[in-house]
């Protein structure tokens, strides 16, 4: 059994990095994920890890390609304007296949926003948010011993395919405390990384190696084609083995609600008080924005189910709902416009959802 | 009879069996070499990683044959940081062009001067930007002609050429910050007098070093190699004078 403690879900992504035996941490101050990198400033050094502040989400974002084209596992965490601000290196990650780890704790926006919580960043994450052609593993955990554990889980997915892997969190997700046990989880064997750089008179073959994110110029690929075979291979396997998500009650619903994050919890309870009420509601929570379950959405809509997308932005989620179904359901939305108060502070509540979820079977 | 080794191509250059990527008269190849050689005299090759930039020193990725990274444009200082920590006992250096280090890298450049990052930065003063075609750099020179200054450059309207080697040795943590050139053998010869010191303070745990080359590119400056040689010492060194700017053993 790990250590348990009650922690925040920002604290429980630095102890779940942790455990994953990350050695070098990069981030720049910003609300609301500040507590991550104040947990690795503090106890790095301590440890005989490597903390660096950076001056800025540039530095970060860099510094972890360096680290990372040493092996080491390394990662940065920061919010949604620091997260836009890395996107450029992002996809020089991509190509230049370096595994490591990035966090989104998801603020308000577009610009500079609320510093409060919001769910707006899902297509940048989803869609690689950078230029070109690729895709991140993107893990949304909804509580902190998710945080912990899906944390971990992104370290050894990130080697496993050498590709950036993302946690998007929000600030509620983030903020709030939860008893978490912390617990060090062992997910398989990994291939070496003899591609890595350390000074070339620690290879084994004295040949130098190179890391680099052209692909084809220095004879990593025979050309920009097989680059892009190779990647839309990677792409394809990430695809058909990383889709992960919760059916909760969604087996005989007939209304499934579709979320992830802070909003699946108020969905879930939504779908507790719907149960009560006697309609067959149900939860479809995403625990990776991509993978997208869009096989097991048609499969439901073809069923003859109708959905429910409840997140926190103007309609991001929702669109990959519509292609999911293709036109066989009906799609209903509660979004940032149904929050409780006018206020940065306004939240999506099981209530709204509700009523929601009962003027949808009425219909 | 015992044979000593006095001169010979240097170890570390990877054979360039595809043709040569440099355009003919281009200085960079010869820091290159300087670099080779240094790091072969200090014995450094097994332990060095280098960190280029997109533009004309991204070539060296296929030149100098050590492990090396290339990353986005202006962000080695921040990838070599990484490293560094990392591997603290190793010798991490960059090698940028000046649109490279002072414009679009100016953001880690700043931030590994600021938290005086244990690292070499060598950077390449060609005046220009090379690799996109010859757009005016911050170091391009007062009424210089490049494409983005077709009338020459106006300093009332541009700003003025930039003076890196000068304005890094301001900052407390530079250990060594130095401005030579490659034009002519004895100048080479102290190019890599400067790099080997640059290299020393570094692994002495010193503070930041900095080497900045003036370099021909006489491709955009629409000069023969002969003459780009003599603007070397006609233009550029007018504007940025070969010198020590500081040099320090110990930072407190
Ligand atoms: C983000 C980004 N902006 C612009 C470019 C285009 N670019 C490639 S090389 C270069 C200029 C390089 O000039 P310099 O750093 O002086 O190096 P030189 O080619 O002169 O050696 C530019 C602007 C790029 N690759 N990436
Ligand atoms: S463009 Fe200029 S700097 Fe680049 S290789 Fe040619 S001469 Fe050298
Ligand atoms: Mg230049």
């Amino acid at each position: 059994m790990g250590e348990r403690m009650f922690i925040e879900g920002n604290v429980a992504v630095a102890y779940g990095a942790s455990v994953a035996g990350c050695q070098a941490f990069f981030g720049y101050p910003i609300t609301p994920q500040n507590e991550i990198t104040e947990w690795f400033a503090r106890e790095f050094p301590k440890m005989g890890r490597v903390f660096v502040q950076t001056q800025s989400e540039l530095g970060s974002i860099n510094m972890l390609y360096g680290a990372a084209a040493t092996g080491v596992r390394a990662m940065t965490s920061s919010s949604s304007p620091g997260w836009s601000l890395m996107q450029e290196t992002v996809s020089d990650l991509a190509n230049a296949e370096l595994p490591c780890v990035i966090v989104n704790v998801q603020r308000g926006g577009p610009g500079g926003g609320p510093i409060r919580h919001a769910q707006q960043d899902y297509f940048q994450c989803t869609r690689g948010g950078g230029h070109g052609d690729y895709r991140n593993i993107v893990l949304v955990p909804a509580s902190s011993q998710e945080c912990c554990d899906l944390t971990q889980l992104a370290f050894y997915l990130a080697d496993k395919y050498r590709n950036p892997v993302i946690v998007m969190s929000d600030a509620i997700v983030g903020r709030l405390r939860e008893t978490v046990e912390v617990e060090k989880i062992e997910f398989g064997s990994l291939p070496g990384k003899d591609w890595a750089v350390s000074g070339k008179g620690k290879h084994r073959d004295g040949e130098r190696r190179v890391v680099e994110h052209s692909g084809d110029l220095f004879g990593r690929y025979s050309s920009y084609h097989s680059l892009l075979q190779s990647l839309d291979e990677k792409i394809k396997r990430m695809q058909e083995a990383e889709l992960r998500y919760e059916d909760y009650k969604a087996e005989d619903a007939s209304l499934i609600l579709v979320a992830y994050g802070y909003t699946a919890r108020v969905a879930k309870e939504a779908v507790n008080l719907a149960r009560s009420a006697g309609i067959k509601a149900g939860l479809l929570r995403l625990i990776t924005a991509w993978p997208f379950p869009y096989e097991v959405i048609r499969q439901k809509a073809c069923l003859g189910s109708n959905f429910l997308v409840v997140e926190d932005s103007l309609g991001q989620l929702v669109e990959d709902v519509r292609i999911a179904v293709e036109g066989n359901s009906d799609i209903g939305m509660v979004n940032i416009l149904d929050r409780h108060m006018l206020t940065d502070g306004g939240m999506i509540l099981p209530d709204r959802v509700l009523a929601k979820i009962e003027e949808m079977s009425r219909a | 009879m015992t044979r000593e080794r006095i001169v010979a191509k240097p170890r570390l250059l990877v054979p360039q069996t595809a043709g040569f990527v440099y355009c003919p008269g281009c200085h960079e190849p010869l820091v290159a070499k300087a670099i080779a050689e240094v790091l072969d005299e200090l014995e450094m090759g097994d332990s060095a990683v280098g960190v280029f930039d997109i533009g004309c020193s991204s070539f060296l990725l296929g030149i100098l044959d050590i492990d090396s990274v290339l990353g986005p444009h202006g962000r080695p200082p921040d990838m070599a940081t990484a490293i560094k920590h990392i591997y603290p006992n190793n010798v991490v250096f960059t090698v940028q062009g000046d649109g490279g280090l002072l414009s679009i890298g100016a953001d880690p450049l700043m931030g590994a001067l600021a938290r005086a990052e244990k690292i070499t930065i060598i950077m390449i003063n060609n005046a220009v930007y090379g690799t996109t075609g010859g757009q005016m750099a911050p170091t391009s020179l007062a009424g210089q002609k490049t494409t983005t200054t077709p009338g020459g450059r106006d300093v009332s309207k541009h700003g003025f050429p930039v003076h890196a080697a000068e304005m890094i040795a301001t900052f407390k943590g530079t250990a060594y910050s130095v401005r030579c050139a490659v034009n002519n053998p004895y100048n080479y010869g102290q190019t890599r007098e400067c790099l080997k010191t640059a290299f020393a303070k570094q692994m002495r745990g010193v503070g930041l070093s900095f080497v900045e080359v003036l370099s021909a590119c006489p491709s955009n400056w629409h000069l023969s190699p002969a003459d780009a040689l003599r603007w070397i010492e006609e233009g550029l060194m007018l504007e940025f004078p070969l010198g020590e700017f500081k040099n320090v053993d110990k930072i407190e």
